[in-house]
């Protein structure tokens, strides 16, 4: 049961853009619902008017050029999941997308909605950040565009201006050789920890330092400090002992149902090595 | 307040119904006397409140029911032909894979939409994506032989 509210369906990022400044703090963007109708169901969130972005046909698009992927806001995770380009281009991004929630989530969230809404316990953020995406956000500015990892700044929290919507996420490809691992440690329906690996194997060794961030497991996603890897052999149990250090030691987990800080910390450090090995495994 | 008028498509028929913009699609079908479609977590968790919109396996409970102007709507009362079940429901039944049956409807709707998208599904197919609708009575085993066993009734249908 919902508390009463109008929906206000647009058709052009420009309508969407005006009803944001009509309507400011008592209107939310809504596409696919799965966090927003949640949120406001349990009464944590009251809005009067819903600003329906499912209409505007640019938003659906999923579009690849040579070196990025660009991800219409209102594209879903199914839509993701099952998207050619994505398939071919991006791999490790279209399993991530598969194993988002449930079916039922997957068939209606939007990621763009996914990263609006700010949930600390999600999965693209953190291989989002660690392969370098960008929101791109359009306002009765302009355009500007905006590092993920700028773009969530705290719990439920995020840089949107109060006239501006999501457009797209725009996702720059690694080079051929660069691997891209995401591992997650999940007993419920969200994750509980989740680890983006991206990295080149040669030989043994990294290829300057892997990039490793840990999501899910703390109030926003965080990069590992990991520039003293550059280089190190990554099939030495002794250098992803070292990574999982690092990683323990980048996040501050939130205690809940799913464990405590310690235990957290500790499957943080499992995951890391995880992730890292599969990047050493796939290259082989 | 007047409400908003939608041309809704439920199991084959047609018919315009006026409803405010925030009733949930459960809701509506409910109200409509299509009870089969049960409400349980109301969070998009257990999947009892499964139908299908415009093909894709949805919740119920948190899909407004304006999403569903102009677009098919399946919930379980739609899968039998009269008095013939559909081979989902017959395969429920050959395996044992219910009890108390609240979680059923959403099962079956859901195992539906996996084989409109998969009619050869392997094991490890149906794990995942059954994987969103939960059972606290069978544990899962006779359930996915149930979805397996009807996915090879069906390919071997005429």
């Amino acid at each position: 049961m919902l508390r009463r509210f109008d929906v206000h369906r647009v058709t052009s990022i420009a309508e969407a853009v005006d009803a944001r400044q009509r309507f400011g703090e008592d209107a939310a963007i809504y596409a696919g619902g799965t966090e927003l109708l949640l949120a406001m169901k349990m009464g944590v969130a009251r809005w009067p008017h819903l600003i329906d972005v499912k209409a505007i046909p640019a938003l659906g698009r999923i579009t690849a050029t040579n070196d990025a992927l660009r991800i219409g806001a209102t594209a879903t995770h199914w839509d993701i999941e099952r998207n050619a380009l994505v398939g071919g281009a991006l791999p490790a991004l279209a399993r991530l997308e598969a194993n988002v929630a449930n079916v039922r989530v997957r068939a209606a969230g939007t990621l763009a909605g996914n990263l609006a809404f700010g949930e600390p316990h999600a999965d693209p953020p953190s291989m989002l950040i660690a392969l370098g995406a960008r929101v791109v956000l359009e306002g009765k500015s302009g355009t500007r565009s905006v590092a993920v990892h700028e773009f969530i700044t705290g719990m439920y929290q995020t840089a949107l201006a109060g006239d501006e919507i999501i457009v797209a996420i725009d996702i720059p490809l690694p080079a051929k050789d660069v691997r891209v691992a995401y591992v997650k440690f999940q007993i419920l329906e969200r994750p509980s920890v989740g680890v983006a690996a991206l990295g080149t194997v040669r030989d043994g060794r990294f290829v300057g330092a892997p990039t490793v961030v840990v999501g899910a497991v703390d109030e926003v996603a965080r990069a590992v400090p990991t520039a003293q890897f550059a280089g190190a052999d990554a099939r030495d149990a002794r250098t992803l002992d070292a990574i999982a250090e690092a990683a323990r030691a980048a996040v501050e987990p939130t205690a809940d149902l799913a464990g405590s800080v310690e235990f957290k910390r500790h499957i943080v450090g499992v995951f890391t090595q995880r992730a890292c090995a599969t990047l050493a495994a796939q290259a082989s | 307040m007047g409400g908003r008028e939608i041309h809704l498509r439920v199991n084959g028929g047609e018919r315009r119904v006026v409803i405010e913009d925030q009733t949930l699609l459960i809701e509506l079908v409910r109200s409509l006397g299509l009870v089969g479609t049960k409400l349980s977590c109301d969070s998009q968790v257990c999947g009892a409140c499964t139908v299908l919109l415009d093909g894709r396996p949805v919740s119920s409970c948190t899909t407004l029911a304006i999403e569903a102007d102009d677009k098919p709507v399946v919930t379980i009362e739609g899968l039998a032909d009269g008095a013939k079940l559909h081979p989902l429901q017959e395969a429920f039944i050959e395996r044992f894979a219910f009890q108390c049956g609240y979680c059923t409807p959403g099962m079956i709707v859901s195992a539906k939409a996996l084989l409109d998208a998969y009619p050869e599904p392997d094991v490890a197919t149906v794990r995942h994506w059954m994987d969103g609708n939960i059972c606290r009575c069978t544990g899962y085993q006779t359930i996915v032989e149930a979805v397996l066993d009807a996915a090879e009734q069906m390919r071997g249908a005429p």
